[in-house]
């Protein structure tokens, strides 16, 4: 079984999945963000024939989540699927492993840069923003937000200078008074903490919890122009 | 070659460098076109750089005008701007002078069948450096078309003296072979720096005055060392000595190509004295006036050396001088056996290795873009091309399909397949941007993610001063100081795909490594190495330090033979130390360190970490090692190298050379040509996935083909331990071997990723962090990242054993 981190935002205690995923015991609420589901057969489209299996890998996953967890709300956290026709390309199969999810739960689909509409034929609520307590969830971090958002977009992942070179992994990032997940896709590459991007959603500094196979990873980050620096 | 080319023959000359083998190639041809001038391309010729193919252009444009003959010479290469090339394309010269790539992207056009119907002659320059490697595969293949294109043009292949003749001209094609008596034998001596030798390291900084001096006594030196690194710190050690500042230069692959070819220009004006290289200079034009060679380091090879000791005088009446600065003990072993070697003209290197598929893959989906084929036929053409004689029709059948649709079990594509059939079994290719998308992507040369380094100053940027490996930069923090460019520059940011640095900076300067700098030592020089160990009235050879060294060895253990494998045991401090003399060098050792430490740790031996060298694999541990032979057993090839290999990351940077150059990650996207470098999406990712669902995919299949021949080693792992099956000698010791000091230094020092687990590596630096800021677990305090990076790298220190004073015994 692997060990879930607790962390504390605005107030609230919420779990940290070493899968990339988040679980908030209060609300038996369960976010995954950036599935980027069709990523592959979006790049097929571009000329590059990537691997078939990602949407696949990708639900397998939310299944073990999902079963780990038994979430009544599940939220999708935006760039559910990886372009607006995304959903029409789903296999049936894939489309029917989804519909059991929606069927299953409050299945909420945030809005992202990716997918600015509802997915076609599946289940589930579609929605820009969602809010619950004191939380709101929203795929684009907004600078001056409310303590209390959770967002995706970035893909967060940080490097970590060990002995005999480096490790880089996708990663939480959180100060306290925002959360940043990591995408949860199976084709999802990452964006550095470093980039400025990112850091300046957390300039007072913060902590990255980096993904590991049974455990998550947790290193400080400096503030500011701190960020920069491995 | 006049006769060869009288007769129509295709020929391989094989001539020591220097011997005018180049215009040697040029020279048939020169005759045909001055007695019959006739247009349309007759002469093509490739060579694996680029400048060689500009430089020759305008060497053989000269007398050609001068002469007042009507042929027409151009290069073509990556850097031809692009109203040449439509030129080239609409008025072929009679002699084009290109590269492999670029012969590749002009078989892919849909008129390469006029273009290259008129050819009469290929000249394959260089053919020992192209020969079983991935430039080559592509060469092979580019000339089995042009063989259909053009079936009556003749072959010529060039080459440097090679240890597998035959393998060449089976490369090249040739019916008749032509080989020239190599010159003078060098003169090649040793030269030791003053003092106490070094146990260990691989610099060789301590013989900067030695070196200096050599400089000094003569016109023109090219000093040539083992890495990029190397030649960074050697510049620096020798400029520091440098009183009467001679003009000394400074020539790596990493430095920008402006930078180079400056240096080349000077060298061949004859303005400079020195120049520190790596093998970046191993190839290319005769210099001219080079008067001797300075090896520092172990020449690993006697191949390599020959070829590097033949940059200097290139007469063929005169023997060529060179120096040998060995930068340790072991390294006095291997320089006195590669002059022995070199005296007998013994020559190094395994023959070529079969071609890659993923480079059959690019050249399938060329072909379709310059014209559907049947694909029988085109199978027929490719086993022509000897690297890939051995293709099986189903193998190439997988590779089609890979190229026709991904080849997925799953068969997910059909709406974006780059290639359809037509009804009589034609492929085609599927669109105008599929072709466009595969022109932009020709070529088999992958690059690890690199940044620039660019020099900003008060006023802005300064120039490029070359490429850094990412992951170097990441270790960077601002403020840092690191070496390179022959410069000591201060790390300020990295922006846009650029490391930006200031020049200056102080406190102890880095050296940017780079992965894949070192050859290994080669199976033959090994071979020659035992042999010396084994023959004591050839020790006279050796300084005295070296000659007590080894008999002390003789004394307290004894010494390496020629066909057993010595492994010592002994405690030390708390743990036990296990050192295998294997001699097969470092990629060899890494993976035999793998197995060994798998199998210590299923017998209760509780291993620590292990260090390879070219020499030896040290192992450490909590318990005492015992059975040891049984480690060392031929069956731990089977599953134990299957499971390691799979989740080794050796095997997904050699898979994300093999995806990018089978097409299945494109660097290039039409309309996206500024992001040059970005490979768009996360190859370990895709790596993951397939493997999961696809593990005998032809991609996968490839990359542990290319492993096992590469990083891995596998194939002379299998051949040492058949070779010393029986004849393993187990020597248990109180305290550690002259033999072994070496090695137990290099502990400490040598970052080898002992354990490819990252997890653990993770949860050590948590740890550290930790532990450094007092609190035993996680959650810390606020610590600082740069703290953290500082703290890592004192765990090193912490983890490995204690660097120790050299034994009493020896000082």
């Amino acid at each position: 079984m692997s060990a879930a981190a607790p962390i504390h935002l605005a107030g609230e205690r919420l779990m940290l999945d070493p899968m990339g995923a988040m679980f908030w015991p209060a609300q038996g609420l369960l976010a995954v963000s950036d599935l980027h589901l069709e990523k592959g057969s979006s790049f097929a489209r571009k000329g590059m024939l990537l691997p078939p299996w990602d949407t696949h890998n990708t639900i397998d996953r939310l299944t073990l989540l999902l079963r780990r967890w038994s979430p009544e709300v599940v939220v999708a956290l935006g760039d559910s699927f990886h372009d607006a026709t995304g959903s029409g390309r789903l296999p049936a199969t894939e489309q029917q492993r989804l519909n059991a999810m929606t069927g299953a739960h409050r299945f909420i689909w945030v809005q992202g840069n990716h997918d600015p509409a509802a997915p076609e034929g599946l289940g589930g609520e579609w929605v820009e923003t969602y809010t619950a307590g004191p939380v709101v969830f929203r795929h684009q971090a907004i600078t001056a937000a409310d303590p209390g958002e959770i967002v995706g977009h970035h893909h967060p992942k940080a490097t970590v200078p060990a002995r005999a070179g480096s490790v880089s992994r996708p990663c939480f990032v959180v100060d306290g008074r925002r959360l940043m997940m990591p995408a949860f896709g199976a084709y999802t590459g990452g964006l550095d903490v470093r980039d400025p991007a990112i850091h300046r959603l957390f300039p007072r500094g913060g902590r990255v919890f980096l993904l590991g196979k049974d455990r998550l990873f947790s290193f400080e980050i400096g503030r500011g122009a701190a960020l920069r620096i491995a | 070659m006049l006769d060869a080319a009288q007769a129509g023959e295709s020929v391989l000359l094989i001539a020591p460098t220097g011997g005018g083998k180049t215009l040697a190639g040029f020279l048939p041809s020169l005759v045909d076109l001055a007695s019959d001038p006739r247009p349309g391309l007759h002469t093509l010729y490739v060579s694996p750089l680029k400048a060689l193919a500009t430089d020759i252009a305008r060497n053989l444009t000269r007398p050609v005008q001068q002469m007042g003959l009507p042929i027409t010479i151009e290069a073509r290469t990556g850097d031809t701007p692009a109203n040449r090339r439509a030129r080239q394309k609409a008025a072929p010269p009679h002699m084009l002078l290109t590269t492999p790539e670029s012969l590749e992207v002009l078989i892919s056009l849909p008129d390469a069948p006029e273009f290259f119907g008129s050819l009469a002659c290929i000249v394959m320059d260089e053919v020992h450096a192209l020969a079983g490697t991935k430039r080559g595969d592509q060469l092979a293949l580019g000339v089995s078309r042009l063989r259909t294109l053009a079936p009556k043009a003749r072959r010529i292949g060039l080459s440097a003296t090679v240890a597998h003749p035959d393998a060449i001209q089976a490369y090249t094609g040739a019916t008749r072979r032509i080989e020239v008596a190599d010159g003078a034998p060098p003169d090649i001596t040793i030269t030791m720096p003053e003092g106490r030798l070094s146990w260990s390291g691989h610099m060789g900084l301590e013989a900067a005055p030695q070196v200096m001096a050599r400089i000094r006594e003569a016109g023109m030196t090219i000093v040539f060392v083992n890495t990029r690194a190397q030649a960074e710190l050697m510049f620096q050690a020798l400029w520091k000595l440098n009183d009467s500042t001679l003009p000394i230069a400074l020539h790596h692959g990493s430095l920008e190509v402006e930078q180079r070819r400056k240096v080349e220009a000077a060298m061949a004006a004859g303005s400079l004295r020195a120049v520190v290289a790596t093998s970046s200079l191993d190839l290319g034009i005769d210099w001219g006036g080079v008067d001797q060679v300075i090896q520092v380091g172990a020449p690993k090879g006697v191949s390599r050396l020959l070829q590097r000791v033949g940059r200097a005088n290139h007469r063929m009446d005169e023997a060529s001088k060179a120096i040998l600065v060995p930068a340790n003990r072991f390294e006095v072993l291997e320089c006195e056996a590669a002059i022995l070697g070199a005296g007998a003209r013994e020559l190094d290197g395994d023959p070529p290795r079969p071609g890659g598929l993923d480079v059959l893959a690019q050249h399938l989906l060329a072909l379709a873009c310059s014209a559907p084929f049947l694909p029988d036929e085109i199978y027929a053409e490719i086993t022509s091309a000897a690297p890939y004689a051995g293709v099986t029709r189903a193998v190439f059948d997988d590779v089609l399909g890979f190229v026709e649709d991904g080849g997925y079990a799953l068969k997910a594509y059909d709406q974006w397949k780059k290639l359809f059939r037509d009804s009589e079994g034609r492929m085609h290719v599927r669109n105008a941007r599929t072709a466009a998308a595969l022109r932009m992507n020709i070529g088999t040369i992958v690059e690890a993610s690199v940044l620039k380094v660019k020099l900003t100053g008060k006023r802005g940027f300064g120039p490029t001063l070359g490429e850094v490996e990412e992951y170097f930069v990441n270790m960077l923090r601002p403020g840092d100081t690191f070496m390179f460019a022959g410069r000591l520059l201060r790390f300020i940011r990295v922006r846009e795909m650029a490391c930006e640095c200031m020049e200056g900076g102080d406190g102890e300067p880095m050296v940017p490594a780079y992965a894949g700098g070192r050859l290994p030592l080669t199976t033959n020089l090994a071979d020659r190495v035992r042999g010396l160990l084994q023959a004591p009235e050839k020790w006279d050879l050796f300084p005295e330090q070296v000659r007590d060294w080894l008999r002390l060895q003789r004394g307290v253990s004894r010494l390496p033979g020629r066909n057993d494998l010595l492994i010592e045991t002994f405690p030390r401090g708390d743990r036990w130390y296990l050192v295998a003399y294997c001699f097969e060098g470092r990629n060899a050792h890494q993976t035999l360190g793998m197995l060994v430490t798998k199998r210590m740790e299923r017998a209760g031996f509780a291993p620590l970490g292990f260090v390879a060298t070219d020499y030896v694999l040290g192992v450490w541990s909590a318990n005492q090692p015992h059975n040891v032979a049984r480690l060392f057993d031929e069956d731990m090839l089977g599953d134990d190298l299957e499971d390691w290999m799979a989740e080794s990351s050796l095997l997904k940077r050699t898979f994300r050379n093999v995806a990018v150059i089978a097409g299945l990650i494109q660097r290039n996207l039409p309309g996206a040509e500024k992001n040059r470098k970005q490979v768009t999406v996360n190859s370990d990712l895709i790596y993951d996935v397939l493997r999961r669902h696809q593990p005998d995919h032809i991609l996968l299949r490839a990359t542990r083909a290319d492993a096992a021949s590469g990083l891995i080693d596998a194939g002379r792992i299998a051949a040492m331990l058949a070779r010393v099956k029986g004849h393993i000698v187990h020597m248990v010791l109180s305290r550690v071997s002259p033999l072994a000091v070496p090695v137990l230094l290099e502990i400490g020092r040598e970052s080898v990723r002992t354990d490819t687990d990252e997890d653990s590596l993770l949860a050590e630096a948590e740890a550290i962090i930790a532990e450094a800021t007092g609190v035993a677990e996680p959650p810390v305090p606020m610590v600082h990242r740069a703290n953290m990076a500082r703290r890592s790298t004192g765990a090193q220190k912490t983890l490995l054993p204690r660097r120790q004073k050299q034994p009493d015994l020896f000082s």
